[in-house]
C-alpha cells in the first residue's frame, strides 16, 4: 500500500502542477507578510486564502489527478489487490503531497513572522480543509464516470460550501430572527467545514468582537476545550466520511 | 499692613503652641486609637504605632491629623463602619484599614465623609471592605495613593471602591481600585480630577460617573471591568490621556456615554474592547487623537447622537469601525487613520483622495441581526461589502471621512 501511494506520489511531483501550488502559496504568504507592517493584516488576507484558495485546489487537482490515473487505477486492479487499498494509497499519495505542499508554501512563512495561537490555528484550519476537500473530491470522481461531469460536480460542491452555505444561513437568520437561534447557528455552523475552520480562527483573531452581543456563547463553546474537541471531532468527520463513502461505492462500482 | 503683621505672628504661634501630638501604641500612655481621637482637641496630631487595633467605629469630628507608622491594621471585624468622619481640615494616612462591615441598610464604608471639608486620606491601603472610601456632600477634597482591593462576590454584595456623592473640588490621584462594584463612582460632583489611578477588576464599572460636571478625567488605566466606563448625564467633561483595555463582555464599553454634551475625549488609547466607544444621545463632543487598536467595535455612534466630531484619531485592527443604528448622520468624521481604506493620494498631500466609508454592510448586518456574528469573515459577507462600497443602499451614505489620511495620525 505504502508502495502504491509512493508511486502515485512520484507521479504528482512528476506533473510539476503541485511544485506551482507550492510556489503560489510560498509567494502570495510571503509577499502579504512583507507587504503588510502588521503581521494581523497579512493573517487576515491569508485566511482568505486559506478558506478559499486551498479548498478550490485541493479539490480540482485530486478530480483531475484520479481521472487521469484511472488507466493506472485499472491496471493495479488487475494485480491481487483489494480495491480499498488501491483508492486509500491514491488518497495517501494525493493528500501527503497537498499537505506538505500547504506546509511548505504557508507553514513557512506563518511560522517565521506570526508564530502564534492565530498563526497555529490558521495552519490547522488549512490542513483540515486540504484533507477535507480532497476527501470530498475523492467522493465526487468515484461517483460520476464522466470526467466533465466530475469536475462540475466537484466545483459545484466547492461553490456551495465556500459561498452558497453561507448565504443560506444569513437568510435562515433573518428568516427566524424572532427566535432565539444561537444554538442553531452552531450546529448550522458545523455542517460546514469552511465555517468550522473559519470559527477555529476567529476565536483567536477577533476575539474582542466575539465577546460582544450572542458572540460571547460561541467564544465560550468554541473556545472551551471541550469546543476544540468539538471542532477536530468535526473535522474529523468531514475527512473520514466522504472517504468512507467513497470506498463503499468504489468497492461496488462497475469499472 | 501693620495690623496684619502684628495678627500673623499671634496666628502662627498660637496654632504652633496649641497643636499636641498624641502617639497611640502598645507600649504607649495611650493604648487605643478611640481615647487619643477623645482626647485630642483642634489641629492635634495622632500618631498611630503599628500593630492590630480593633475599636468598632471610629468618629472624628475635629480638626485632626491621623497618622500611621509602618500601615497599622485597623480592623472593622466585619461588623462596623470603621472611619465616620465629619468637620473639616481631616486628613488620615498611612493605614491599612480592613473588613469593614457589610450591610444593605447602612453603607458601611472603610472611610465615610459627611458634610465636610479640606478632607485628606493619603497613603492606605483598604481591604476587603463594603465601599471603601464614601464621601457624601463634602467639598475640597483629596484622596491620593490609595489602594483599594476587594473580594467581589456579586454586584449586591460589594459596594464602590471610591464613592463620591454630591462633592466639589476633589483631587483622586494616584489610586488603585479593585474588586470592588464600581471601582471609582460620581454623582453629582462638580470641578473635580481624576487622575493617574487604576480601577481593575471591578465588576460593574471602572468609573461611573453621572451628573457630574466640569470634570476631567486624565491619564487613567480602566482595564478588565465588567462593563468598562460609563459617563452619563453630564457636560464639559475633559477625558485625557486614559486606557482603556480588555473590557470584554456583552455589554462592555471602553466608554458608555450616554447624554453627554461639550466634552473632550483626547489622546485615549481604546485597546481590546468589545465596543470602544459607544456613544447615545450626546452631542457637541469632540475625540480626536484617540488610538482605537483591536477593538471589535471601535465606535459605536448611535443615531440619537448629533454635532460630534472626531478627527485624527487612528483606527487599527479592529473588527469593525464604526458602527450606527440609522441613516441619519449628525457627526462629522475627518482626518482620520483607517488601516482599512484602500484609497489612494494622488497629490502626495497625505490625505486620501476617495472618501473611506467606515460602516461597512455587514456592521449593519449584525446591528440588525446579532447571531449574524457568526458569519465574520466569511467570503460572502465580504462580498457583500464590496458590492455595499460600490453602490451604497443599506449603509448610510452620508457618515464617511472624506479627508482619511494615508499614514498613521502623529499621537
Amino acid at each position: 500500500m505504502l508502495k502504491l501511494s509512493k508511486y502515485v506520489l512520484y507521479d504528482i511531483v512528476r506533473s510539476k502542477v503541485i511544485l506551482a501550488y507550492t510556489a503560489f502559496l510560498f509567494i502570495v504568504s510571503f509577499s502579504l507578510f512583507n507587504m503588510e507592517d502588521h503581521s494581523s493584516k497579512a493573517i487576515l488576507s491569508l485566511l482568505n486564502i486559506i478558506l478559499i484558495v486551498v479548498p478550490l485546489i485541493s479539490m480540482i487537482f485530486t478530480t483531475i489527478h484520479y481521472y487521469n490515473s484511472y488507466e493506472f487505477i485499472e491496471l493495479m486492479l488487475s494485480q491481487p489487490m483489494s480495491r480499498r487499498k488501491i483508492l486509500l494509497s491514491e488518497y495517501g499519495g494525493i493528500a501527503l503531497s497537498l499537505v506538505s505542499s500547504f506546509i511548505i508554501g504557508v507553514g513557512i512563512p506563518v511560522l517565521l513572522f506570526s508564530p502564534d495561537s492565530v498563526g497555529f490555528s490558521l495552519l490547522f484550519t488549512g490542513i483540515s480543509l486540504t484533507l477535507v476537500f480532497t476527501s470530498l473530491a475523492f467522493l465526487t470522481s468515484v461517483k460520476s464516470r464522466d470526467k466533465a461531469r466530475g469536475i462540475g460536480f466537484a466545483l459545484l460542491l466547492w461553490f456551495y460550501f465556500a459561498l452558497i452555505y453561507d448565504g443560506l444561513i444569513l437568510m435562515v437568520l433573518f428568516t427566524f430572527s424572532e427566535y432565539p437561534l444561537e444554538k442553531a447557528t452552531l450546529v448550522l455552523s458545523a455542517l460546514n467545514p469552511i465555517d468550522l475552520g473559519r470559527i477555529s480562527i476567529m476565536l483567536k483573531m477577533d476575539v474582542s468582537a466575539l465577546m460582544g452581543y450572542t458572540g460571547a456563547l460561541y467564544k465560550d463553546f468554541f473556545g472551551s476545550a471541550s469546543g476544540m474537541l468539538f471542532t477536530m471531532g468535526i473535522m474529523f468527520f468531514w475527512i473520514v466520511a466522504p472517504l468512507w463513502w467513497a470506498l463503499r461505492v468504489f468497492k461496488q462500482k462497475d469499472l | 499692613m501693620l495690623r496684619l503683621l502684628f495678627i500673623l505672628p499671634t496666628i502662627v504661634l498660637s496654632t504652633v503652641v496649641s497643636a499636641r501630638t498624641i502617639v497611640v501604641g502598645k507600649d504607649q500612655p495611650v493604648t487605643s486609637i478611640r481615647k487619643a481621637i477623645e482626647l485630642a482637641g483642634n489641629n492635634d496630631t495622632i500618631v498611630v504605632k503599628p500593630g492590630m487595633y480593633k475599636e468598632g467605629n471610629l468618629v472624628i469630628n475635629r480638626t485632626i491629623v491621623l497618622l500611621g507608622e509602618n500601615f497599622p491594621v485597623i480592623d472593622g471585624e466585619k461588623k462596623y463602619e470603621i472611619f465616620t468622619i465629619s468637620g473639616s481640615g481631616i486628613t488620615i494616612k498611612g493605614f491599612q484599614i480592613q473588613n469593614s462591615g457589610q450591610s444593605a441598610l447602612n453603607d458601611y464604608a472603610s472611610i465615610k465623609v459627611i458634610d465636610s471639608k479640606n478632607i485628606v486620606i493619603e497613603n492606605n491601603r483598604v481591604i476587603n471592605s463594603y465601599f471603601g472610601i464614601h464621601f457624601s456632600n463634602s467639598s475640597f477634597i483629596t484622596i491620593k495613593n490609595n489602594t483599594i482591593t476587594g473580594m467581589p462576590t456579586t454586584e449586591q454584595n460589594t459596594g464602590n471602591g471610591i464613592h463620591l456623592w454630591k462633592c466639589n473640588n476633589a483631587l483622586i490621584d494616584n489610586n488603585r481600585a479593585t474588586g470592588h462594584r464600581d471601582g471609582i463612582y460620581f454623582e453629582f460632583v462638580t470641578e473635580s480630577t481624576i487622575q493617574h489611578n487604576r480601577s481593575e477588576k471591578n465588576i460593574r464599572y471602572g468609573l461611573h460617573f453621572m451628573f457630574s460636571n466640569n470634570d476631567r478625567y486624565l491619564k487613567n488605566t480602566f482595564s478588565d471591568n465588567g462593563a468598562g466606563v460609563a459617563v452619563m448625564y453630564s457636560h464639559n467633561v475633559k477625558m485625557e490621556g486614559n486606557r482603556f483595555e480588555k473590557n470584554w463582555g456583552p455589554s462592555s464599553y471602553g466608554i458608555l456615554l450616554k447624554d453627554i454634551r461639550d466634552s473632550h475625549i483626547q489622546n485615549n488609547t481604546f485597546f481590546k474592547n468589545s465596543v470602544g466607544i459607544h456613544m447615545e444621545g450626546s452631542s457637541r463632543i469632540d475625540a480626536s487623537k484617540n488610538m482605537f487598536k483591536e477593538n471589535g467595535w471601535a465606535i459605536k455612534v448611535q443615531a440619537s447622537c448629533d454635532d460630534n466630531n472626531f478627527y485624527q484619531n487612528n483606527f487599527f485592527g479592529n473588527t469593525f469601525d464604526i458602527a450606527t443604528n440609522g441613516t441619519m448622520v449628525l457627526n462629522k468624521f475627518y482626518n482620520n487613520y483607517w488601516d482599512k481604506y484602500e484609497g489612494y493620494d494622488r497629490n502626495k498631500d497625505g490625505v486620501g483622495d476617495v472618501p473611506y466609508h467606515p460602516v461597512s454592510m455587514y456592521s449593519m448586518i449584525v446591528e440588525q441581526n446579532p447571531n449574524a456574528l457568526i458569519l465574520l469573515r466569511s467570503f460572502i459577507v465580504s462580498l457583500f461589502d464590496k458590492a455595499e462600497k460600490a453602490i451604497p443602499s443599506l449603509t448610510p451614505e452620508n457618515l464617511t471621512d472624506d479627508k482619511p489620511m494615508i499614514k498613521p495620525n502623529k499621537l
